[in-house]
């Protein structure tokens, strides 16, 4: 390190020496510059993206469905709708089940083999291709019986299941025993205690993890393509097929129309919008230190 | 229900108590010396509650189990037809032909590989600089900024991907990359005319975007776990910093980066919508990494609403039923890689 004012080794000869220093400067550069390079087209993206959907996005947006091909304006209002329905009907399912879950390993099984079994299996399954969701789907209850809103929404909402269980593990265990022991002794049974006070003292965290789900679950194309399909009209039925912003973004992204890419972009710079601010939020919260309240 | 709770600590002592709120995390109390506690315990219908209550959330968490299992029946079953069919020769064959009923999987495996070695090769080396830079050069005001950079790049949906892939990043290769691989690697026969921007390499790029930051965080984390002991006792030495992260750092986290390498490797292989967007959906197995190709994420994606006929869309479910199979197994590596290293400390899924 300081060359200078170091004695050498016995050994060490200086050019050796100058050359470990030269190797370490590389490596220094080396690591900046990947740095760089991964930043770069971040940068673009969100560049490009504020750049080409601020300037398509207008009130028709928000307001009007799709216009027949050729004629301009029209919004994306169906599939804003849509993939509002879509995603309600996903988190009904998925953040009871997950936070369920993650209870389960976090104050019944710890330590227990079927817990950490459970923990295993969850990280795996967040790693599967949506696209595999979107067949097993498919194949339980689009098969047969046409395009559904419902079907879509449970497709999201299985692979909402996994995220949630993992962090409302990792929120329920930052919540100190001191905690529930107090409550256990004041005589509050097991059950009361796990749901209104280590679940609300961890309820920050839990929250934003159920964000964290949506977040991720809000931008999914694969696993609607064959469940909720799609639509161009206004439909907010759960047995038809339904319009998602994700969705539409895909088909007007390979479409040859310029006013189908504008809506594309638009289309994308809200839905990010939406992913960024609850990535913001979970971080805002996660870094104020989530149980506060409760140390 | 409340009140034969009350009457608890009063009956017992205080060490029944602290070992009563010890053993509280598992559903059923154990049973203590003092028979009071004991019959008061299991008659009140709190004790009842508490048994339906854990019993309630360890459905749900069974509930992930019966997840892998549902999909795992319904993708055989669903693939039965060409499973009975073509047996394994299936995923040897090359030809893709609706209309005469002849499947074979290949192409679609070779360009789902291929894409995912290719995001591999440009991906790791700038996965674990960033981390490196991160953990050991960044200074701290800097670090939490670039952090939640690199979770936004995690966060972007894959469509917006393949959308920016569309517009900017095709013809950015086929105008300046392409043509400049082209002339000094056309020899190779790897990159060669014609050049469209959309395909095999193209994939490649977008996919290395995408599996980037989980592979650098992930890394970041296991980079993390490395006692500082091991870090001074290499400068203690008269390491410089470079040999410090070298000797100190990466070969005590290696197990744990290559977990993260394979995570991402798994992420790769079943990323669907930016890759159907980019890769030029052409099944063939060619030399020219700038030609088209397919991909098995793709081929769903493009063909399954459009498969009228049983035995097409067998062949699509089966081939979703292999990536099914082959993401479960490299995810699951990857987990036990990563756990070897941050043992004790959660891995956050991203």
């Amino acid at each position: 390190m300081a060359t200078t004012t170091m004695p050498p080794p016995r050994r060490a000869r200086a050019s050796n020496r100058f050359l470990r220093v030269v190797i370490d400067h590389l490596a220094t550069v080396a690591a900046v510059g990947s740095t760089i390079v991964v930043m770069a087209p971040l940068i673009a993206i969100f560049g490009y993206l504020l750049f080409k959907g601020a300037s398509s996005l207008n009130v028709a947006f928000f307001t009007q469905i799709p216009k027949p091909v050729g004629e301009s304006g029209g919004g994306m209002a169906n599939s804003i709708v849509g993939s509002g329905v879509l995603l309600a009907i996903a988190s009904l399912m998925g953040v009871p089940i997950g936070i369920a879950g993650g209870i389960y390993i976090a104050e019944f099984g710890r330590n227990k083999r079927l817990a950490n079994m459970v923990r295993f299996t969850a990280d795996v399954l967040n790693g599967v291709p949506s696209i595999v969701m979107g067949i097993a789907i498919y194949t339980l209850l689009v098969a047969g019986k046409g395009y559904t809103a419902l079907s879509g929404g449970v497709a999201l909402g299985i692979m909402m299941i996994p995220t949630i269980t993992r962090t409302t593990e990792e929120m329920l265990l930052m919540v100190p025993l001191n905690v529930r022991e107090a409550a256990l002794g004041l005589g509050v049974p097991n059950w009361r205690s796990v749901l209104s006070i280590t679940l609300r003292t961890a309820s920050p965290g839990v929250i934003t993890g159920c964000m964290l789900a949506f977040a991720r679950v809000a931008g999914e194309t694969a696993p609607l393509l064959f469940t909720a399909f799609g639509n161009q009209y206004w439909s907010t039925s759960l047995t038809q097929p339904i319009a998602a912003l994700p969705l539409q973004i895909f088909v007007y992204a390979l479409s040859p129309y310029d006013e189908w890419h504008r809506l594309a972009w638009a289309g994308a710079l809200v839905l990010i919008v939406l992913i960024v601010v609850s990535v913001a939020l979970v971080r805002y919260v996660a870094g104020r230190g989530v149980l506060k309240g409760a140390s | 229900m409340v009140k034969s709770e009350t009457q608890v600590p009063r009956v017992s002592s205080q060490a029944d108590v602290t070992q009563r709120t010890e053993s509280s995390l598992s559903p059923v109390p154990e049973p203590s010396p003092s028979p009071v506690r004991t019959y008061l315990l299991n008659c009140g219908s709190s004790a009842l509650a508490d048994r339906a209550f854990s019993i309630l959330m360890m459905l749900c968490a069974l509930s992930i189990f019966g997840i892998v299992l549902l999909i795992l029946i319904e993708l055989i079953s669903g693939s039965k037809l060409t499973i009975q069919k073509f047996g394994p020769s299936f995923f040897f064959g090359s030809a893709w032909d609706p209309v005469n009923g002849d499947f074979g999987a290949l192409p679609f495996i070779y360009g789902t590989v291929v894409s995912s070695v290719l995001s591999l090769i440009i991906a790791v080396p700038l996965a674990v600089g960033l981390a490196v830079f991160l953990t050991e050069m960044c200074p701290a005001w800097l670090r939490g900024f670039l952090g939640f950079f690199t979770e936004l790049l995690a966060a972007i949906p894959s469509v917006v991907y393949g959308l920016w892939g569309i517009f900017v990043l095709i013809p950015l290769l086929r105008q300046y990359a392409n043509p400049f691989l082209i002339k000094i690697l056309g020899w190779s026969g790897i990159f060669v005319p014609p050049n469209y921007g959309i395909g095999m390499f193209a994939a490649g790029v977008i996919l290395s975007i995408m599996i980037l930051p989980i592979i650098s965080s992930l890394t970041r984390e296991v980079m993390s776990a490395v006692p500082h002991s091991q870090r001074e006792a290499v400068l203690a030495l008269g390491a410089t910093r470079w040999e410090m992260i070298r000797m100190g750092v990466l070969r005590n986290a290696r197990i744990g980066i290559v977990g993260a390498v394979i995570l991402g490797l798994g992420r790769a292989l079943g990323e669907t919508m930016a890759v159907t967007m980019v890769i030029g959906n052409r099944p063939q197995i060619v030399r020219s990494l700038l030609a088209p190709a397919y991909s098995m994420a793709s081929v769903i994606a493009n063909e399954f609403n459009e498969a009228s006929d049983p035995l097409n869309l067998s062949a699509l479910i089966e081939i979703g039923l292999a990536l099914f199979i082959v993401t479960i197994i490299v995810n699951a590596l990857a987990r036990v890689l990563v756990w070897a290293v941050t043992r004790g400390a959660p891995v956050r899924g991203t």
